[in-house]
């Protein structure tokens, strides 16, 4: 077997068994009747709502078109400032114009890949972070009654970071010359949507 | 592998997996009768906590990134650590109030995240309070129940935790593989930072 062959079953497999792991039902084996959904709840959480979801996968995007090193930067400080703004929501510090500000982060980081905007690092990430609050203060503390946050939390996290990942994976067209103008135009799409959320956040 | 090769392989296989089907021995599934099950109830109650389990891969994710030497000194001090930290649980008579857990997160998952190189006598240092302190609350939690026997089961559960994932790490080559372990990192540290959120939400 080639060496791309082989590759290419390692992926299948993966695919195949995350297929499986997001398919199961809760299993309910243990006393503690929350802890297995409080794990999926926080899993699923990030996916329900979709200016998440495309402010998520445009950081990915971004990171990919960026190249090295913010194709990995990006996607560790996300988690991080994310959790900050979680926590500044537990404690009850308020944020102004939350949703306007993750409508913002859409358009922002949308017109950042349609622009193919390369600013130094330090501006990507400070950018990013200011998001990420948003991001986070929102939705991080969203738990439902009777759950573990704990789980909620690591469930939560992770899945944020399969949309990053899912952002970079998409992101690797940029490697061809179609696949660079439909990364473009996919960060036009995320824009125009986050102008559609901010029309909706403010009206 | 030729294709005849594969089918004699797949042949055999089959004769011997139908020769132990017709000579069936005792399942022994009742743990009682081989006096293991304070053994797996320590496994079980590693592999079922995460809050135990997640510091634990990261003890063994960090010592592999930091190469040969603290990945092999791990392997050893770690579970060891655990063990006795444990032994001191299950004499305790009173439990501390103290956020280990948040701490680990916090501790560990910003060492992967940074990928800071340490000196080995700080990494080893390190490797022991979490294990001790960690050993230390599953004393407490196997008081009455497994015991000594559970936690011999959480050491050996660790010693084979961390010997996998700490190869594993140190047999990355490619610079994105290694990267891949500190974004995992980096999930750790936002576990931590919001389960202090939740603590202080909790607290207050």
């Amino acid at each position: 077997m080639t060496r791309k062959g082989k590759y290419l079953n390692y992926i299948t497999c993966f695919l195949v068994q995350s297929g499986f792991f997001i398919a199961i039902p809760f299993a309910h084996a243990h006393v503690e009747q929350s802890q297995a959904i409080s794990f999926v709840t926080g899993l699923g959480h990030p996916w329900s709502g979709l200016d998440h979801v495309l402010a998520m996968i445009a950081v990915g995007l971004w990171g990919a078109q960026f190249g090295n090193p913010a194709i990995w930067t990006l996607p560790i400080t996300f988690p991080l400032a994310m959790s900050l703004g979680a926590m500044m929501g537990l404690l009850g510090m308020p944020l102004p114009a939350i949703e306007a500000g993750i409508a913002v982060s859409a358009i922002v980081l949308g017109l950042m890949v349609l622009g193919e905007v390369r600013p130094k690092l330090i501006v990507a990430v400070i950018l990013v972070s200011c998001f990420a609050v948003f991001h986070g203060h929102a939705h991080g503390t969203e738990l439902p009654a009777g759950h573990s946050g704990f789980l909620y939390s690591m469930g939560f996290v992770i899945a944020t970071g399969c949309l990053h990942g899912l952002g970079i994976t998409v992101g690797l067209i940029h490697r061809w010359p179609m696949g660079k103008v439909a990364l473009r135009g996919s960060g036009g799409l995320i824009a125009a949507m986050g102008f559609f959320f901010l029309w909706q956040a403010v009206a | 592998m030729k294709s005849h090769q594969s089918t004699t392989a797949l042949l055999f296989t089959g004769v011997a997996a139908c020769a132990e089907l017709l000579n069936p021995l005792d399942a022994g599934a009742h743990l009682l009768t081989t006096g293991m099950g304070p053994v797996y109830d320590g496994i079980g109650h590693l592999l079922l906590t995460p809050e135990d389990l997640i510091p634990a891969m990261a003890v063994a994710l960090y010592a592999g990134l930091r190469g040969k030497d603290p990945g092999r000194q791990t392997l050893f001090l770690f579970p060891l650590a655990w063990l006795i930290g444990g032994f001191a649980g299950l004499m305790a008579t009173s439990i501390p109030v103290f956020p280990v857990q948040i701490l680990s997160f916090l501790l560990l998952g910003g060492l992967i995240a940074s990928d800071l190189r340490l000196p080995d006598n700080i990494i080893t240092v390190i490797v022991i309070a979490v294990g001790t302190i960690h050993g230390f609350y599953n004393g407490i939690a196997m008081e009455g129940g497994p015991g000594i026997s559970g936690l011999f089961g959480i050491s050996s559960i660790i010693f084979a935790l961390v010997a996998i994932a700490a190869a594993l790490v140190i047999s990355l080559r490619a610079a994105w593989a290694r990267v891949v372990v500190r974004v995992t990192g980096s999930w750790i540290v936002a576990v931590g930072l919001l389960m202090l959120g939740w603590m202080a939400k909790g607290a207050s």
